[in-house]
């Protein structure tokens, strides 16, 4: 398993995984990822929705034994991350310490290599969280 | 509308079979089956099965198991609903018998999982998940129930240790049951002591990977009593559904209400014309700890934030209020993914039937229900037996 052959299958989902774009329907119901009907009120008429790329840390785990096609980067954190304007989203956090991770940390959205298949196969990029950068204080 | 009963049931002991394959596994279990119920032909067979496509590149299982059973030219088709296909499958042959269309059915639960390397079976586990939003992040089954479990410690403030107490339960029971893959008892401190898989979910918080195969014989009470099976012989099929729920776990409303078991087990229980209080066992999907916590809270039998309360308290032991896991459940009987909906179905005859092992068996036991859960509670079966 892990045939590289897949770039139709991950270039279908370029907005969603580079730029966070979801959708939104006429009834104002947010959703992540995009789907052509909306979840909440069944509305069949959702247009594409950029979110900030900002949330919080609804829960997360270490991945201490990965799937295979990720040993590479073990142990890493993952977790559910609430965006700002709602929608919860599961991605890896990067540039933590899994002791620093908590309940409500803020995070911001970063693209990074998510995954890389064999010698030949494509390199998958998307969306991970960090925390939030803040000046540092003298 | 009339409800079907079962007339046999049959297995092969959990564990890791190096030396037989899926279809020797299925074909013992399913011939036991048979045997059981004194029969050497059925009209259809349907197959609970998750992933031998990927587990052991097979699939197409209706036909494998059919034709090296010796069954003949019958209908025979796999049914899938992740770890909930052993679950879901022994509905489709219920319903079948109930529409008319065929007499007796055979139903079998399977699944090889020791051909692959682990990393590859956490890969192909996460199959049961989102693959373009969860399990392309790296999301292990594990590590998503992790995510739940981390949330349910940090709503109702239980610990680790309060959780653990499952795990305990399903030992303390396995240990008697044969066909338990771990016949060992086991400490609180064996499950606190074991490395974490996916913090908070630690070695002996979660169900091993092996192999195993149920099967169980569906008819209707009249042909039933047409083969010459006594009324001992039969359990009912009193009530049953199963619902799904958002695949994706982020894209769920509640993280901590298993919607598609309380749906399933309303319609179940409504069929039936019981509710909670009328169950003497449960066989709950204890795949991780805090899944037998939530499977407890959406069946009715424990508020919302209090199931973790029934295992610290006792009350799921045999001699228990709400005796869970008689057999060693998901973790110590272990959990054949595609099977284990069968398995289930298997110990709630035997228990019906008082045909328990001894230290195990529920007393009286005339009502059991059986919950599979599908991914991380996207796909719930639940099923209702009761002696005849
Ligand atoms: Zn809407």
């Amino acid at each position: 398993m892990g045939k590289p052959m897949q770039v139709a299958r991950h270039w279908r989902h370029f907005e969603e995984k580079y730029a966070l774009i979801g959708g939104k329907c006429e009834n104002g119901h947010l959703m992540f990822p995009y789907r052509e009907i909306c979840p909440v009120c069944g509305s069949r008429n959702v247009e594409k929705h950029k979110f900030s790329g900002k949330g919080k840390v609804v829960s997360w785990t270490i991945v201490r034994n990965p799937p295979s096609g990720f040993e590479y980067y073990k142990p890493y954190p993952l977790a559910l991350v609430q965006l700002e304007e709602g929608p919860v989203v599961l991605a890896q956090l990067t540039d933590v310490e899994p002791e620093e991770i908590d309940f409500g940390m803020e995070v911001e959205m970063v693209t990074r290599k998510v995954r890389e298949f064999d010698e030949d196969g494509i390199i998958l990029y998307a969306y991970k969280f960090r925390p939030v950068l803040k000046p540092q204080k003298e | 509308m009339e409800k079907p009963v079962i007339i046999g049931v049959g297995m092969v002991p959990v564990g890791e079979h190096w030396r037989v394959s899926l279809r020797d596994m299925a074909v013992e279990a399913l011939l036991n089956a048979m045997e059981d119920a004194g029969i050497d032909k059925v009209d259809s067979l349907y197959v609970g099965n998750m992933a031998s496509g990927s587990f052991i590149e097979q699939e197409n299982l209706g036909a494998l198991i059919a034709d090296w059973a010796g069954l003949g030219n019958i209908p025979a088709v796999k049914v899938e609903a992740a770890c909930g296909s052993g679950g879901a499958a022994v509905q489709e042959g219920a319903k079948a018998v109930m529409s008319g269309l065929e007499d007796v059915v055979a139903v079998v639960g399977v699944e090889k999982m020791t051909d692959a390397w682990p990393s590859d079976a956490t890969r192909f586990l996460g199959y049961a998940a989102d693959a373009e939003w969860e399990l392309f992040h790296g999301a292990s089954f594990v590590a998503l129930n992790a995510l739940i479990m981390r949330l349910y410690m940090k709503t109702y403030g239980y610990t680790e240790e309060d959780l653990a107490h499952f795990a305990v339960n399903a030992h303390r029971n396995g240990a008697k049951n044969p066909y338990a893959m771990f016949k060992k008892e086991i400490k609180l401190e064996t499950v606190l002591n074991s490395p974490y898989v996916a913090d908070p979910i630690k070695l002996f918080d979660a169900a091993p990977m092996c192999d195993g195969a149920a099967a169980v014989i569906i008819t209707s009470k009249e042909k039933a009593k047409e083969l010459g099976v006594p009324k001992e012989g039969m359990v009912e099929l009193a009530g049953f559904w199963r619902a799904i729920d958002t695949i994706n776990l982020a894209n769920r409303e509640d993280f901590l209400t298993l919607k598609a078991a309380k749906v399933a087990a309303e319609k179940a229980y409504k069929m039936a014309g019981v509710t909670a209080k009328d169950i003497d066992f449960f066989e709950v999907h204890d795949a991780f700890t805090v899944m037998a916590a939530l499977s407890l809270e959406a069946l009715g039998v424990a508020e919302k934030g209090k199931g973790a309360m029934l295992a610290k308290e006792g009350q799921i032991a045999i001699d228990g209020d709400y005796p869970i896991q008689t057999m060693g459940g998901l973790k110590a009987r272990g959990h054949p993914v595609g099977a284990t909906g069968v398995y289930q179905t298997v110990e709630a005859v035997l228990q019906l039937r008082g045909e328990a092992p001894e230290g195990i068996q529920v007393p009286d036991a005339e009502v059991g229900l059986t919950q599979n859960i599908g991914g991380t509670g996207s796909n719930i079966t639940v099923n209702i037996l009761r002696r005849v």
